[in-house]
């Protein structure tokens, strides 16, 4: 049976990822679609203790591979053990994440296997492909969507003759959710061989150095977002005395990151988190659809731009029209009003 | 030492116009400005980093591309690269990652024993960092990926250190490896007034599919195995959209909905 398979990364403190626990729920929705098992690829120096924590969210089976050599990440490790579980198993789908590690183990594996390998996908559905040239009809395959060009177009990508079809997709892109918190899966161990010396002496990790996460915005529920429309680094520090206000995190668009404004980790989008607040008020923010992707599930979305015609007053609640940096301030002094 | 930089020339996508896309929704490539893929002028700093530091290191600069895609070879040089060319070829038109990486793989096997293989880790235009660790496969080079100092060099090794999700690690990999460097690395030199008047006369090398030793069903659109089924222009779903002039009154307003509506 060809089945759907997540690889699983593992967290600094040796749990399963977010990331991989959001692509095993939706892994979960495309093997129920198929009628087929969702397997989870877990490597690691120790993971047995580990394994059953995949089970509530739908996974059938954990392919295990244990052994030192597996922890920390190293690429060749890493991918001679599990492009030997691919060509076993035959998945007809593999799912990453577009992590540091999944970004560098992915497109190997693809490379190796000749297959393709859509990245940074925003939506992973079952759907027939009929291929104009040949006229040949390709049923339940995997449609990779993903914003493409400038964000000005929405892309669906299919692998039609290629197998297994992957993906990588950002954390925070789909949910996480429990499936079902008694669903018992199996685990199978994966049989490892003299291969892994000749991966092991590869690369050589000298040191590490993890830091602290300072910055997360991932689960604030409120957000204040600014875009290259604030115009510099200090009229940033207004969206930060803002969200300090009323409660929340600063967000910002990649053009904010790349121009300096702020800090990468607080870019949202398809290329930066993915949040889903209470309110999103986004300021100086035109919404190119790479920034839409990050952000349109909020509850609820103010805008505050010049440009009454900005593509992001599409999507908002509330748009007012003017110039951040003066409506901000009258905005603050309207909330502390009303607080009493 | 012989060092391969792999570098694109790409729509400078910060600078993308009102007529960057054609009305059936095509890109508009005519209409768009082309810079050097920024990652890459900083893999190639890190490449001139390893010339400045070792004897009789040679730096190759090999790019795949339009005619046009000369210029940043030419760039490239001025930097202080000392040779390059561009794969051109209407048989690697429409690759995906796997088939441009097969023909990049092709051309740097051609060159002989080769002993460094940098690039940028992923080109702006799309974002998706396969082409490096796909290179690195069909080399079967091992993959130092994220890069962001080169920290030692010698004849044998090389010493980086790499971004992690969460903070950084310091690797050492024996020679021949491939590196991607991050747009954390240091900045590329600039151009050298002589070197720029040397090249601006200099005739790039281009080199078609027939000169790779190339297995013509893994180029272009036909190995490809990743096709693009659907373009959608992005239409926006309207939602019912309250406009405000930004009057005190209007936003005391809206404040007071927020606070008792329990989202402030």
């Amino acid at each position: 049976m060809n089945n759907v398979l997540v690889y699983c990364e593992l967290s600094e403190n040796n749990t399963i990822a977010d990331i991989s626990l959001e692509l095993c729920t939706k892994g979960r929705q495309l093997a129920s679609r198929l009628g087929c098992k969702l397997q989870a690829a877990l490597l690691g120096a120790q993971v047995k203790n580990i394994a059953e924590s995949l089970y509530p969210f739908g996974v059938d089976e954990v392919l295990m591979a244990e052994d030192r050599r597996l922890s920390p990440y190293r690429t060749m490790p890493h991918f001679e053990v599990l492009r030997r579980i691919i060509e076993e198993q035959k998945p007809q789908i593999v799912l990453f994440g577009a992590s540091s590690v999944g970004r560098d183990l992915a497109p190997r594996i693809a490379s190796y296997l000749r297959c393709g390998l859509t990245a940074d996908c925003t939506s992973l559905e079952i759907g027939n492909h009929e291929d104009v040239k040949s006229g040949k009809t390709y049923e339940n395959i995997l449609m990779q969507i993903r914003p493409a060009f400038g964000g000005n177009i929405i892309a669906t990508i299919v692998c039609p003759e290629t197998r297994p079809q992957m993906a990588t997709v950002r954390e925070g892109v789909m949910k996480k959710e429990i499936f079902d918190a008694s669903y018992k899966g199996a685990i199978i161990p994966v049989a490892l061989g003299d291969y892994l010396d000749k991966a092991d002496k590869a690369v050589e990790i000298l040191s590490r150095e993890i830091e602290e996460q300072k910055i997360d915005i991932k689960g604030a529920q409120v957000i204040v977002a600014g875009g290259y429309g604030m115009g510099s680094k200090e009229n940033f520090e207004l969206l930060h005395q803002f969200a300090h206000l009323i409660g929340g995190s600063v967000g910002a668009t990649r053009a904010a990151v790349d121009a300096g404004f702020c800090e990468g980790e607080r870019q949202i989008g398809q290329t930066g988190v993915t949040v889903r607040p209470k309110l999103y008020i986004a300021c100086g923010i035109s919404g190119a659809v790479q920034h839409r992707a990050g952000m349109e599930q909020s509850a609820k979305i103010i805008s505050i731009n010049t440009d009454p015609d900005a593509p992001i007053n599409a999507i908002a609640d509330y748009t007012i029209i003017g110039d951040a940096m003066t409506v901000i301030p009258q905005f603050m002094a309207a909330y502390k009003n009303n607080l009493k | 030492m012989n060092i391969v930089v792999l570098a694109k020339q790409v729509p400078d996508t910060h600078n993308v116009g009102a007529d960057a896309m054609n009305a059936d929704g095509t890109v508009n490539r005519a209409a768009l400005p082309t810079v050097f893929n920024p990652e890459d002028l900083k893999a190639l700093e890190m490449a001139l980093r390893v010339k400045d530091l070792m004897n009789d290191v040679r730096v190759t600069v090999v790019t795949m591309g339009p005619p046009r895609a000369a210029e940043i070879i030419k760039d490239a040089m001025s930097r202080g690269a000392d040779d390059g060319f561009v794969l051109s070829d209407a048989r690697f038109a429409g690759a995906d990652t796997l088939a441009t990486s097969y023909a990049i793989s092709q051309a740097v096997k051609q060159l002989g024993k080769v002993d460094l293989v940098m690039g940028g880790r992923q080109a702006i235009d799309g974002d998706t960092a396969q082409v490096g660790p796909q290179v690195a496969e069909k080399l079967e080079l091992p993959q130092i990926t994220y890069a962001e100092e080169l920290v030692a060099i010698d004849d044998h090794a090389i010493t980086i250190r790499r971004r992690l999700e969460r903070g950084t690690e310091v690797v050492k990999a024996a020679l021949p490896v491939l590196v991607t460097v991050t747009s954390a690395a240091n900045d590329c030199r600039f151009p050298n007034a002589h070197r720029l008047i040397r090249q601006a006369k200099m005739e790039v090398r281009m080199t078609n599919a027939d000169s790779i030793n190339a297995d013509m069903d893994r180029l272009g659109l036909k190995g490809s195995p990743t096709k693009v089924k659907r373009i959608e222009n992005v239409v926006l779903a309207h939602k019912e959209s309250v406009v405000l002039q930004p009057t005190d009154a209007a936003l005391n307003d809206l404040s007071a909905t927020l606070i008792k509506e329990h989202i402030l």
